[in-house]
């Protein structure tokens, strides 16, 4: 295949970004660039390098040009279509000159009621209309996973690293946007972990174990985190072997906490024992379900953690290689990520020869770019694979065919936090917390309407109650809580005593989904949440399948009319259309994106929290007043 | 492998599954939809299907082809999933029934779907669509609007109308047309240009969700692009959504007559490869060139000669 470019050339800049990224493992090309050494099946080979060179392009110049999107397609051998199909699929690229100061401002179910709009607000008054604007623009943004912080923005900027603020004031958001805050700062607002878990503020909790070293351990400091027990389960681990690892797992009951629930122990067993090489490890930490901050927290403040518990599954697994797929918003975690990653390397806890026990694994860090979808196990494997994040169709499943065609296990990270107890203490042990097919510790994003918003450590069967009363009780009355996030359910006030259990969830029609409580009190406007969330869908699609890709506008349509109180017929007509339409996106989506996309809806619909008509002279956008 | 050139194919297992509570034997690595379209009875054969083509991998996007299968929370894809030993199928439950409607419904409300052919009308029709219960059709999109859209940002609706993919018809070469508003995203014509069949890769899709379209690189028009005018798209799309010039004018002046062609076989006389044409002829002149997706020289691919270079034997 002979690559056909437009004319377009990349700027010194752009090519400077692109080559200092993939001269290292692609060699320097030679003056001469149209074809030679950067052409055929070894530079086809590292099309999985396609999504990082976007993003050096993207950080450094701040959108990508027509030339350096041929510079990428011409060094990696991509077709230019094909690279510009990967660009257009990702919220935080964009194609057209764009200012070099881009504000994503949450307006989703946490942040929007919160103070998001009233950023909106003032940014429109300030910077112009959305995305408008030479030296600095705004944009909306779902979820940025900073929900126990509200209202939350983050700055992705060209040639200086973006960072997140939130709390955010608009005069804040302003300022920073008028070129004042850089990620220094803003990195420094988030030195009290006691904000985002306040568990571990004094009187410290107890109890805590995935939490354990939040706030007790430098997150900067592999020494440190040594000090506090840390590479002791990996030791442990060698001790006993990769199939007793994997026994313990399994003893552990220990089940996945991305939201499917499938047990650890067998996802390891099925690839530890799969016969085709090699085999990878994947990490995913695209938390990207609104309401949900709870890896983000743990990844922040915690970071070896999981770089120990990546090594951990590697080695059980068989894995040399484990690539940890992080959500691009999340700049604070990445940094603190990508220095563990350096240091554990730095020290022999990475590599050839992981601390002496004659080991291979290595962990390579990847940046997503604003795609929900992507957190879907398959999708994340196209988008490492340098395509598109559209989910496979399954079977064949990852364990069996995954990244690049091989066996592959994908955690969540709060899944990989908890085989650190697991080795700790020991399968049977691990599993005596908790209850049936719920055993361990849970995290909780408590945010919304509660006196302490952050993530909650308890056991499995707390009740929600007591959550709540953990989280110092509600503000206001309370009208329902939105629980397992906009894939999730509602669950009413009489509700409450209902066990935080995967079996207790499913007997009241809720589901514990990523571990979403957020609460609504009776201001809070119900309507405009679901429309917020049926946007969310709708936007977040890849567009792959038809119930989906069309479900999710008709979905929102027949919603906007609802609230309009203008509906195609009557009232009931319009139910009758939502729920034809969430049928068949539950049961003919390809991925569990669509599958859950009218999971809240309907659960509202349900419990009849939109059986009266809005009042009018709320104009729909009624605040919460805090 | 053996050394000696004997063509007996491979040879495989039987496998044997339950469609509608009867039993059906196909060889192993079959898919349901071969299944039921060599072992089902007409109903079964007869299963819609929009972005699967026999010429090429199976796509699994549209979801049109969804069957039941016990032990599966979802339905499944008839053309993607392949058979099992004991697997107990449904294609007539309401389940099924209802997300093909949905399916063909959600389509026809959003996409102009009368250049699809008489099944997908039928489909239709059986199916019991309905497509304006989703309200009037919003106005077309101005040129280009729905290509500089940005992933994750859209305008929130009221709807009062139903949105459309509605756009104004791509006309930038000689050859073909590129009709937007007729494309149900099926990927056959990606697909066809790039790993199934030509391996020019002029076209892939961008954008996403319902913002999704196919599209050149920074929608360069098609002659700026890779494409090589093999035509094997137009060859692939269900929906009339990529069609000849020739084809796209005459229907455009009122003088495309379906029911009037006829189809001649013959072998293309540009090279020695030996591809089979098929030549539609309309008021004895050649309107259109395919080639049968069976034969073993083409698999229903041709090159721009074969497809597009008949003007000298009308010139006779």
């Amino acid at each position: 295949m002979d690559l056909r470019l437009s004319g377009a050339e990349a700027t010194a800049e752009e090519r400077a970004a692109v080559d200092a990224l993939l001269d290292p493992p692609l060699g320097p090309r030679a003056a001469d660039d149209r074809a030679g050494p950067d052409s055929g099946h070894e530079a086809r080979s590292r099309r999985h390098l396609l999504l990082p060179a976007l993003h050096a392009v993207s950080d450094a110049v701040g959108f990508l040009s027509e030339g350096a999107l041929n510079h990428v397609a011409t060094r990696l051998s991509v077709p230019p279509a094909d690279v510009y199909g990967v660009a257009t699929f990702y919220a935080m690229f964009a194609v057209e000159p764009r200012a070099p100061r881009v504000v994503h401002v949450c307006d989703d179910v946490a942040c929007g009621p919160y103070g998001g709009e009233d950023i909106v607000t003032r940014l429109t008054a300030e910077l112009g209309p959305e995305g408008r604007g030479e030296e600095a623009c705004w944009v909306r943004s779902p979820c940025l996973g900073l929900c126990e912080r509200a209202p939350a923005v983050m700055f992705q900027l060209a040639g200086e690293p973006d960072f997140s603020h939130a709390p955010a004031t608009p005069s804040e958001v302003v300022a920073a946007a008028r070129g004042t805050g850089d990620a220094r700062s803003a990195d420094a607002a988030f030195a009290d972990p006691g904000v985002s878990v306040p568990q571990t503020r004094t009187p410290r909790g107890e109890t805590l174990t995935l939490l354990r070293r939040i706030g007790v351990v430098d997150p900067a400091s592999l020494d440190d985190y040594r000090a506090h027990g840390g590479y002791e389960a990996l030791r442990r681990a060698v001790g006993l072997g990769s199939s007793r690892v994997v026994q313990e797992l399994k003893d552990s009951s220990l089940t996945g906490r991305g939201g499917a629930a499938f047990p650890t122990g067998v996802k390891w067993d099925g690839v530890a024992s799969a016969p085709v090489r090699p085999h990878y490890l994947v990490c995913n930490a695209d938390e990207s379900e609104p309401g949900t901050f709870k890896d983000r927290v743990l990844m922040e403040y915690d970071p070896f953690g999981l770089v120990e518990a990546m090594t951990i599954a590697g080695w059980a697994t068989g894995c040399e290689r484990g690539y940890l797929y992080i959500r691009g918003e999340y700049p604070l975690a990445t940094r603190r990520l990508e220095h563990a990653i350096e240091e554990a390397r730095r020290r022999g806890y990475l590599g050839e020869d992981v601390m002496g026990e004659g080991f291979t694994f290595d962990i390579e860090l990847r940046r997503g770019a604003g795609a929900y979808i992507c957190g879907e196990e398959t999708a994340l494997l196209n988008s490492i694979e340098g395509f598109r994040g559209e989910p496979r169709n399954k079977p064949p499943f990852p364990s069996v065919s995954g990244l690049f065609g091989k066996p592959t296990v994908i955690n969540n990270v709060e899944t990989l936090y908890n085989v650190l107890p697991v080795l700790d203490t020991g399968g049977p042990s691990f599993a005596s917390i908790g209850r049936e097919r719920s055993t361990g510790t849970k995290l909780f994003c408590v945010s919304g309407a509660v006196v302490t918003p952050g993530v909650y450590e308890v056991d499995f069967g707390t009740t929600l109650r007591e959550l709540l009363t953990l989280a110092g009780g509600l503000r206001g009355e309370l009208r329902t809580i939105l629980l397992g996030g906009a894939a999730g359910g509602f669950v009413m006030p009489d509700q409450l005593d209902v066990p935080l259990t995967l079996e207790g969830a499913r007997e009241i029609g809720a589901t514990l989904g990523s571990g979403v409580v957020l609460a609504f009190d009776t201001d809070a406007d119900l309507v405009g949440t679901l429309r917020r969330i049926a946007a969310f869908f709708r936007d977040e699609s890849c567009g792959q399948c038809v119930p989906c890709r069309v479900g999710t506008v008709r979905q929102e349509e027949a919603l906007a009319r609802l609230e309009r109180g203008a509906p195609i017929g009557d009232r009931e007509t319009e139910l009758a259309l939502l729920d034809d339409l969430a049928r068949v996106m539950r049961d003919a989506s390809i991925c569990g994106l669509g599958q859950t996309a009218p999971a809240a809806v309907q659960s509202a619909l349900a419990l009849r929290l939109l059986s009266s008509p809005p009042d009018p002279s709320t104009n729909g956008h009624r605040k919460v007043t805090t | 492998m053996t050394s000696a050139p004997v063509m007996l194919g491979e040879i495989k297992r039987v496998v044997t599954l339950t469609v509608d509570g009867r039993e059906v034997r196909v060889p192993e690595g079959s898919t349901i939809l071969q299944a039921l379209h060599e072992q089902g009875t007409p109903e079964q054969a007869d299963t819609p299907t929009l972005c699967w083509a026999p010429n090429l991998a199976p796509i699994n996007a549209c979801r049109v082809c969804v069957v039941e299968v016990e032990g599966s929370r979802v339905l499944v894809p008839s053309c993607a999933r392949k058979v099992e030993d004991d697997m107990v199928v449904r294609t007539d439950s309401e389940k099924v029934r209802h997300s093909r409607k949905m399916v063909l419904e959600l389509l026809a409300s959003s996409v102009d779907m009368s250049q699809a052919g008489d099944d997908v009308a039928r489909w239709m029709t059986e199916y019991g669509v309905d497509a304006d219960r989703y309200g009037p059709p919003a106005a077309p999109a101005a040129e280009g609007e729905r290509d500089r859209r940005h992933a994750g940002h859209h305008h929130a609706p009221d709807g009062s109308h139903a949105e459309t993919v509605a756009q104004p018809v791509k006309i930038d070469n000689d050859l073909y047309v590129r009709d937007y508003s007729r494309c149900i995203l099926c990927y056959k014509c990606v697909k066809a240009c790039g790993t199934d069949a030509q391996f020019t890769f002029a076209i892939a899709a961008a954008g996403r969700g319902f913002d999704a379209r196919i599209a050149t690189e920074y929608d360069a028009e098609l002659p700026d692009s890779a494409c090589v005018y093999c035509g094997n798209c137009i060859g692939v799309c269900p929906t009339g959504a990529l069609k000849s010039v020739r084809e796209h004018e005459l229907r455009e002046d009122g003088d495309w007559h379906p029911e009037e062609e006829t189809v001649t076989t013959t072998i293309c006389s540009f090279c020695g490869v030996g591809c089979n044409l098929e030549l539609h002829v309309q008021n004895n002149s050649i309107v259109n060139v395919t080639s049968p997706s069976d034969h073993s020289v083409t698999h229903g691919h041709l090159c721009v000669k074969g497809r597009f270079g008949f003007q000298h034997v009308q010139n006779l």
